[in-house]
């Protein structure tokens, strides 16, 4: 399939994509790849590989220094700052160091991300509890932050990520700060999500993480995507 | 859009509150910028109120001739009076003139039994004020260039008091004081502003990884911003109510120590009347001041 029709029909392209950080570091060297809608793509590499570089090119936090994404046909380096919110919107993000407001409770914080999206609050009184059920954290309303486990904070960035039903999932090594028990529960979390239909991209480089996801897993090494393949338990 | 403003203000109004050690400091920062404001403002009325008091003692003293008489003496004042420079002429006759020797010179033997021996030796009087304290020098000239004389050709006016120099100077110390008072009451305030936007800079910039992780899940920038423009309106509120509090024992203080003067302004008096215009005063100096260090600072960490 040619480049341009791949563009069109992918939910995500990255069409050569190359990003030299200012102190000239290379972070992503001539990346192409393309996610479908409802895809479960694992990304693996090592540290400074530039999975998180990756990620951060899909939120439009970093803009290419060439190449270009493409999300739903939109070109990101067209997107102007005063339309980021409208895209970030669309995908929710689950980082390593679960960037909570420490200032808000569990409710809170996710109740911001649907007052953030306009949404009203008869919504936000019945849809915060079911996916605080949803990671299992039905008890856990009025904590905040800091009374949290890793575990139970990266469910609550998972149920706020989730909770105004994006479209896509970006998760940045969401397992990296927790133990194999509750890496294998939020493992089967984003199994869920997906399932639903919600296209997730998960970085890592826990081979059991990999393994449990069992789906696409493409490669970085020193910026290059070096593999691509269909069943990820060959990956790593 | 009402529904957004609305989470907009409870959710300043909760960060307020639960920032605790970082909102407190902003407020004492602010408290003591808008103290210093405060009290350049009650030290600027106490100036006004000291250099009015001085023009309102200057005078023109016109001492007669034992000899000139009281219809002579008050042609003189008709004469002055009907002058667009002079305000207001008083009369003060021989006889007061003499009593009022006396009664400054009751413990001198000496002046008491010289007066006793010789009838009165005083003349007349007459103090003239003039409506602005720039027409005195007029008034002074054209009473010395022009002869008041009697019937009989004799000089009438003994003496001109006016001590236009000393005035001078004074009303100048006081002018050239209220200045210096003035500059440094800028400096302060010029550091306290710098101080009110170092605090609520800092307080924001550690809010940073917050504004980010705001704008990651989809809030728009008025939305990050509004809460920390109220959290400003409130750490206004609060400072401008706490400075004027703590204005109250300050003209106290004043007012004790500046017992001694005898023509003194009333400030305690004078900061109950403008309680309302003090406080409206500085809760807008607080709310420019913090809403704009809000603004400014939440600014630079908006462009994630």
């Amino acid at each position: 399939m040619n480049l341009l029709k791949r563009k069109k029909i992918a939910m995500i392209f990255f069409d050569r994509v190359t990003k030299i950080y200012p102190d000239r570091s290379l972070a992503l060297d001539q990346v192409t790849f393309s996610v479908d809608r409802g895809e479960f793509l694992t990304v693996v590499g090592h540290s400074g590989a530039g999975k998180t570089t990756l990620l951060k090119m899909i939120l439009v936090e970093e803009r290419p220094t060439s190449g270009a994404v493409y999300l739903d046909s939109t070109d990101l380096r067209q997107l102007g700052r005063q339309y980021l919110h409208r895209l970030r919107r669309k995908i929710g993000s689950v980082f390593q160091d679960y960037r909570l407001l420490p200032n808000k409770t569990v409710f809170e914080n996710i109740a911001f991300t649907m007052e953030a999206a306009g949404r009203a609050d008869d919504d936000i009184s019945s849809d915060v509890p079911y996916v605080l059920e949803l990671v299992g954290l039905a008890d856990k309303f009025w904590n905040f932050p800091n009374q949290l486990s890793g575990g139970e904070k990266q469910r609550v960035a998972i149920a706020r990520a989730i909770v105004n039903q994006p479209d896509i999932l970006i998760a940045d090594e969401p397992t990296g700060n927790l133990d194999p028990v509750n890496t294998f529960e939020i493992v089967q979390i984003f199994r869920k999500i997906n399932d639903l239909g919600t296209t997730v991209i998960l970085t890592t480089h826990n081979k059991s993480v990999v393994e449990a996801v069992g789906q696409r897993v493409i490669t970085l090494e020193n910026g290059r995507l070096t593999r691509d393949d269909k069943n990820g338990r060959d990956a790593l | 859009m009402l529904l957004n403003f609305k989470r907009i203000v409870k959710s300043g109004f909760i960060n307020f509150w639960r920032s605790g050690v970082v909102s407190f400091a902003s407020v004492v920062v602010l408290t003591a910028t808008l103290f210093v404001i405060g009290g350049l403002y009650l030290g600027q009325a106490l100036l006004i109120s000291s250099l009015e008091t001085i023009k309102e003692k200057v005078d023109i003293s016109v001492s007669f001739q034992p000899y000139a008489t009281e219809v002579e003496v008050m042609a003189v004042k008709h004469q002055l009076e009907l002058l667009a420079t002079v305000k207001e002429v008083s009369y003060s006759s021989r006889e007061d003139e003499l009593a009022d020797f006396k009664k400054r010179n009751q413990d001198n033997n000496l002046i008491m039994q010289s007066l006793a021996e010789v009838s009165n030796p005083l003349g007349a009087r007459l103090n003239i004020k003039a409506v602005d304290p720039s027409h005195y020098e007029n008034i002074v000239n054209s009473l010395k260039t022009e002869d008041v004389l009697d019937s009989t050709g004799r000089k009438l006016i003994y003496d001109i008091n006016y001590r236009q120099v000393d005035i001078d100077r004074f009303i100048s110390f006081v002018k050239a004081s209220g200045r210096l008072g003035s500059a440094v009451a800028m400096a302060l305030i010029i550091i306290s502003i710098f101080t009110v936007f170092s605090t609520v800079s800092l307080a924001i910039h550690v809010s940073r990884e917050e504004i980010a992780v705001m704008r990651l899940v989809g809030a728009n920038n008025r939305y990050i911003h509004g809460p920390f423009i109220i959290e400003g309106v409130v750490a206004g509120l609060l400072s401008s109510l706490l400075a004027v509090l703590l204005l109250y024992p300050a003209v106290i203080w004043v007012r004790e120590v500046t017992a001694v003067f005898p023509e003194r302004l009333d400030l305690v008096g004078y900061y109950l009347n403008h309680f309302s215009t003090l406080f409206f005063l500085l809760f807008g100096a607080g709310l420019v001041l913090s809403v704009m260090a809000s603004f400014w600072a939440a600014r630079k960490y908006l462009k994630v």
